[in-house]
């Protein structure tokens, strides 16, 4: 039940993702960060199986971090995302990870550019793309309401729309959503929206 | 003697490794590269040699990052250094990955010192040609911390130190002038140091610094210019106020 979407405005990309961690029946956490900030201008938003969603997002960042090390520039979001889907295909005719990514970029010359890629290592350049059940309606919502040139404000007006629509209309809705923004002053958290609050664990007295 | 100086994983009668001397002998023929370690700061001071009309200096960086809190400058030979600093940058985002901490600075100078020793106790193979300067900040205390490793696999810690052309001079320059410093003293230090035995002059010396909240930063050639002339005109001045009493007796 987890969900998964992301949005490329004008000059900005957006990934937001629910943050549930959940283990058939239990509820291990309500506030789960799945997506990972791959380096200073990349998000990269993951659904699917837990231990492998962590395990692949990391292997992903530090071979960003490392590629710049080397060469002493940053991947581009193109070459970042055709890095990860490589690294997909090869494993998936052996030991497959159980993955969906949404990999949300900007880059100086380019500009905003946002990349579907699922578990069994297909590629989608695209301007909205969304994954699980909450797709069925983030992507109604986008279809009706998405403009190439969108501020932030109208951007965010349509993530929260989505999430309205998720969680009014899934069966076993996520309480929580994290939003996050990449521009060109970086990539970082946007905006929490929390319905159930983690009680704050109480010391031993 | 000649006997013994083939293979490297042979001893000398009298205990050398007659290989691993000699790559000890490449870094001596290799550009001088000095280290100082501030309290709040550390410096890597590489020499330059006279760059080629025609080459683009930019793509020969002598000083590089391994990781955000790291960094490594070399004396010896530049082609072993590119192997060596390539698999110690994969093994800092390896230990990130496994450990989900960045390394320290020991680790990776255990690291690169292990590499080094591993070539010269094998067989077919010729030991490293070059000494490592590391600098670094702990990543969880910050404290600061500068290393040398040798062709040998031998590392230790040190407050400042040289290697390369001419290291023994700058050694001994650094043990008479080192004192506790921070900031810019430090880089005006090692900045002395090298100059002791390079041509004085900007484009003459590669220098960078590293600190805690910036990592590390490359000088330009123009700011190295400005700290060596301060240094001439300090010089010059302690010059002239040695020699001012004596004017007076006249």
């Amino acid at each position: 039940m987890e969900s998964v979407f992301g949005l490329v405005g004008k000059d900005f990309g957006i990934v937001a993702a629910d943050t549930s961690a959940v283990h058939s029946i239990l509820v291990h956490k309500t506030n789960e960060d799945k997506i990972m900030v791959l380096d200073s201008h990349k998000l990269m938003g993951a659904s699917g199986e837990t231990g492998d969603r962590a395990q692949f997002t990391e292997y992903i960042q530090k071979n960003v971090s490392l590629y710049q090390f080397r060469n002493g520039i940053p991947l581009t979001t193109a070459a970042a995302a055709n890095f990860t889907r490589g690294e997909l295909a090869t494993a998936l005719r052996k030991n497959p990870y159980m993955v969906n990514i949404i990999l949300a970029g900007y880059d100086k010359e380019t500009g905003p550019s946002l990349y579907f890629i699922d578990y069994i290592a297909s590629l989608h350049k695209l301007d909205k793309a969304a994954f699980g059940y909450g797709s069925y309606f983030a992507l109604s919502m986008m279809d009706r309401h998405y403009r190439r040139d969108m501020t932030v404000e109208e951007a965010i007006e349509l993530v929260d729309k989505c999430i309205m629509e998720i969680r009014s209309r899934l069966v076993i809705a996520p309480p929580n959503f994290l939003i996050k923004i990449v521009d060109k002053d970086g990539a970082r958290e946007f905006a929490w929206r929390e319905s159930i609050k983690d009680a704050p664990v109480s010391t031993a007295a | 003697m000649a006997r013994y100086d083939r293979a490297i994983t042979v001893f000398s009668p009298d205990g050398h490794l007659f290989q691993v001397e000699y790559a000890l002998e490449a870094v001596r023929k290799g550009n001088a590269a000095v280290g100082v370690r501030g309290t709040d700061t550390i410096v890597l001071a590489v020499e330059k040699k006279s760059t080629p009309k025609l080459q683009d200096s930019r793509s020969v960086r002598k000083i590089v990052n391994l990781d955000d809190h790291i960094a490594l400058a070399c004396a010896g030979l530049k082609a072993d250094a590119r192997v060596l600093i390539n698999r110690a940058r994969i093994e800092c985002q390896s230990y990130k990955l496994t450990i989900e901490d960045p390394v320290t600075v020991e680790y990776i100078t255990r690291y690169i010192a292990g590499l080094q020793q591993k070539y010269t106790q094998s067989g077919g193979v010729r030991p490293f040609g070059l000494s490592t300067l590391i600098i670094g900040f702990d990543p969880h205390t910050g404290t600061p911390s500068l290393y040398q490793t040798d062709p040998s696999g031998t590392f230790s810690a040190w407050k400042a130190n040289a290697t390369g052309r001419n290291s023994n001079s700058i050694r001994e320059f650094l043990e008479k002038n080192y004192k506790e410093t921070s900031g810019q003293e430090t880089v005006k230090l090692a900045i002395r140091a090298l100059l002791e035995v390079v041509e004085s002059g900007g484009k003459n010396i590669e220098v960078a610094v590293m600190t805690k909240e910036h990592g590390l930063r490359q000088l330009e050639e123009a700011e190295i210019d400005a700290i060596v002339a301060d240094i001439e005109a300090e010089k010059a001045a302690a010059e002239a106020a040695k020699k001012a009493p004596s004017t007076k007796e006249t």
